[in-house]
């Protein structure tokens, strides 16, 4: 399931795609993949948009041809042709032919995305009006649980303020995942439907409130991805983004240990003992 | 409407008895009365959906919150969809079918004529408890115009007022619906068979079996919301034994359906058009028919393509992503047959081709960009996000808006007995062309790019395309007062317009006068 081959070299928008993926941030095109599912989604998509593009230019081709050449004022004479069997069967079939050039490679990545089986970490995400819950449910910081809510200021918000590079995109208690390994993340909600989105990892997942629905990522690549709820949730929809913290394994085994003493301590003043 | 009394499309025509002024209009039971009705009303609409469109542009137009709150920038969002879609794109496509199915099959009027006067006269209370939900305690839904649950279970009375309006705007399309077919079957002129019909008509008899089969699927839709609201129900209530998922299936069994109600009568005004100014036939008439019919069918097999992100199991996605895949080749045959009817034609560009001509090139883009989206894993990316956006305003706007300008420039001279103004129709046509373009492009950039939808505030990395979009949208929506004054001008003069108003134009509306007397084809007329 690697990066396929077959699409690279076929057009100039090829040739520009490393050039905008190392920008910072995305603006033309989907966000720079760091699963091979996102990466698979990138290709396709790319794939797709030159195949419309070649569509595109020839059947436009044709009807500008006729905008241009075949106007009364130049002298056209109005030909009376009005079906032919054999172009119509032709343009219904070829079509036919080239979504079934499409279908394969997106079936095979929609049985992928499916596939959450054996995770490394299971981590379940509970949406709420407006901020998103985690807990570590298996696998390397099992029971660590917190909850994660916009940091960005008021005052940024309101215009009082210069907004930060990270506007709207950061959080308090960013979620970390070491690199590397399959993270299973369960999702459902509290309240109403939100949706738990990281574009770089090609994971959006509706999370339902009375219902659990799964979805999994393996990062390949350390950095901070961010994303934001996806599903229209009511006031503060736009206000509950998604912060990941894509680390190496021995900063995850920090991080983790330095959480569970957070939360010892958070529960020592309750513990009669 | 107490000022249209003196409308001068009918004005002292002799075989016009019956109430005058006000109650002429509330007691009509003339298609082209309803029909004009119907066209006035969706402007109305149009604009007032324009306006909301406008303010969720200026928030817009720069990171930060400046114009209005997050609260009721969901209310402007939700209002925006139900308005335009219910008040402004399907009342607009009635009335065509009001005005011209009769003449264009040779018809005196439509089959039932005084529910007509009923289908019409229930849209006005509805829009009124539409846009009056504006001002109750707690303001109008904010849910979006797909009204999910939960959360358009949360709402306040506002959403009560929209599931009525909802209800009774229902009760008005299965009405007109049902007139439509109706009259079509069973009220066509001798000689005028099916397949020698018009394909405006065509269009419209099967997008009328849509209306029946959809209108009732939402009634019922949201008459669970409201009793979940209310009495106490968890049809979408997961702690009820209810689940909301189920809200969205039922939804979109009728939304994916109403998609086609909108576009179906755009693709049979586009193909009166273009014949006629190519001066030669529709290529393809019966696949045209096929096509359609094609579509209409598929249209019920593919609502799930909007819940690619629910997590449906894979055998389900792929169902409905080859089922949604499928539908692009009936799309593409009917883009393939308008071009082959430009071709080698003897072509013209009054606006009402220009219009066509624009509204093929544009709702295409419109058509790949679905292509796209019906790629599962693809539409995971761009689901709720400004590409989806982006998608449906180059088929709803480009596609259907733009084919309604073009219907009324090419049926005005026959509405109105004048020719409408060359130079604005051209210039109401490139002003909206290149605002569109500068509106919605880079909306695909921007989905593209990660920015949801249904946002009042965004991260700064999509800060220059919101402001291109935003200044896009001033200019379009400005544009669209062009055609306010093409529609003044030519209701009150201009050029007389002959019967046959255009020179390549065929088919029975042309035979009678410009304007059209108030009674037509009281005696109906023969087709070979
Ligand atoms: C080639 C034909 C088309 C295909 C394959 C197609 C496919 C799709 C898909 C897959 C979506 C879901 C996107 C998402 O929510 O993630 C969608 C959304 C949408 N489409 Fe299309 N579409 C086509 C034509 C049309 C037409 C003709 C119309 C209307 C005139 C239309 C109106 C819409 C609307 C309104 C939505 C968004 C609904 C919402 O979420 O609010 N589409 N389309
Ligand atoms: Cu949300
Ligand atoms: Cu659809």
């Amino acid at each position: 399931m690697g990066r396929t081959g077959h699409i690279a070299g076929l057009s100039l928008f090829l040739a520009a795609a490393p050039t905008l993926a190392q920008e910072p941030h995305a603006r033309y095109n989907l966000q720079a993949p760091v699963t091979t599912i996102a990466a698979q989604i990138d290709d396709m998509h790319t794939f797709m948009l030159i195949i419309c593009l070649v569509i595109f230019i020839g059947v436009f081709g044709v009807m500008f041809w006729s905008v241009i050449r075949h106007r009364k004022s130049r002298g056209a004479v109005a030909a009376n042709f009005h079906e032919h069997t054999g172009v119509e069967i032709a343009w219904t079939v070829i079509p036919i032919l080239i979504l079934l050039g499409m279908a394969w490679p997106a079936t095979k990545t929609v049985i992928a995305m499916k596939d959450t089986s054996n995770p490394d970490i299971t981590i379940k995400a509970t949406g709420y009006q407006w901020k998103w819950g985690y807990d570590y449910l298996q696998g390397e910081g099992e029971g660590i649980r917190f909850l994660s809510a916009l940091s960005t200021p008021r005052e940024q918000i309101e215009g009082a303020a210069p907004k930060g590079d990270a506007y709207l995109l950061e959080v308090d208690n960013p979620v970390v995942v070491p690199v590397g390994k399959k993270i299973r993340v369960v999702l459902t909600a509290n309240d109403v439907i939100h949706s738990w989105w990281v574009p770089a990892f090609g994971v959006k997942q509706d999370a339902i409130p009375g219902f659990i629905r799964d979805a999994w990522f393996l990062a390949e690549k350390e950095g901070v991805y961010r994303g934001n709820c996806a599903e229209l949730c009511g006031r503060d929809h736009g206000f509950m983004p998604i912060e990941v913290h894509v680390v190496s394994e021995a900063r995850y085994a920090a991080w983790v240990a330095e959480q569970k003493s957070k939360m010892a301590v958070a529960q020592a003043p309750a513990d009669p003992g | 409407m107490a000022t249209l009394t003196h409308d001068p499309i009918h004005a002292g025509h002799a075989a016009h008895h019956g109430p005058t002024g006000l109650m002429r209009w509330l007691t009509t039971t003339n298609h082209k009365d309803i029909g004009t009705m119907y066209m006035i009303f969706s402007f109305i609409m149009f604009l007032s959906g324009g306006v909301m469109a406008l303010t969720i542009r200026a928030e817009l137009f720069q990171p930060g919150l400046q114009v209005v709150e997050p609260e009721f920038f969901n209310q402007l969002t939700t209002m925006h969809g139900l308005v335009m879609v219910f008040g402004a794109i399907m009342p607009a496509f009635v009335g065509f079918a009001n005005w011209m199915i009769p003449l264009m099959i040779g018809a005196s009027d439509m089959a039932f004529a005084r529910m007509n006067n009923w289908s019409f006269w229930l849209l006005p209370p509805a829009a009124i408890l539409l846009l009056g939900s504006f001002f109750v305690p707690g303001g109008a839904t904010a849910a979006g115009w797909t009204l999910y649950a939960p959360l358009s279970v949360q709402m306040g009375m506002g959403m009560d007022l929209a599931i009525f309006a909802i209800h009774i705007m229902g009760i008005s399309s299965i009405m007109g619906a049902i007139n439509i077919v109706v009259t079509v079957l069973n009220m066509r002129a001798p000689g005028m068979t099916m397949m020698k019909m018009p394909l405006f008509c065509w269009t419209w008899l099967i997008t009328a079996y849509l209306l029946i089969a959809v209108m009732p699927v939402l009634a019922g839709a949201v008459t669970m919301i409201l009793t979940d609201r209310h009495f106490g129900t968890s049809f979408f209530n997961a702690a009820g034994g209810g689940d909301p998922v189920m809200y969205q299936h039922i939804f979109w069994f009728f939304g994916h359906p109403e998609v086609y109600i909108m576009i179906l009568p755009a693709f049979g005004i586009v193909s009166q058009i273009i014949p006629t100014f190519a001066r030669k036939p529709l290529f393809g008439y019966a696949s045209m028919v096929y096509a359609t019919a094609s579509i209409a069918i598929l249209s019920f097999a593919v609502w799930a393509h909007h819940m690619f992100a629910t997590g449906m199991p894979a055998a389900g996605q792929l169902f409905f992503m080859y089922a949604t895949m499928l539908i692009a080749v009936p799309t593409g045959v009917k883009v393939f047959n308008w071009v082959a009817t430009m071709w080698r034609g003897a072509l013209t560009f009054e606006s009402p081709m220009l219009w066509a001509t624009g509204f093929l090139f544009v709702f295409t883009i419109g058509g790949f960009t679905g292509l796209i989206c019906a790629i599962a894993p693809i539409d995971i990316q761009v689901q709720d996000t400004y590409y989806v956006v982006a998608h449906f305003h180059y088929v709803l706007v480009a596609g259907s808006l733009f084919a309604l300008f073009a219907g009324a420039y090419f049926w005005l001279p026959k509405w109105t007995g004048h020719m409408p103004s060359e130079f604005l129709g051209k210039l109401h046509f490139w002003c909206s062309m290149v605002f569109f373009n500068i509106t919605f492009f880079p909306m695909h950039f921007l989905g593209l790019a990660g920015m949801p939808r249904r946002i009042p505030d965004y991260a700064l990395q999509f800060a220059d395309f919101n402001a291109m979009a935003s200044v896009g949208a001033f200019g379009f929506g400005l544009s669209q007062l062009i055609f306010l004054v093409v529609l003044v001008k030519c209701v009150r003069g201009g050029r007389k317009a002959e019967a046959r108003a255009w020179e390549g134009a065929e088919g029975l509306e042309w035979t009678v006068p410009s304007p059209a007397p108030h009674h037509t084809f009281e005696v109906a007329p023969v087709v070979r």
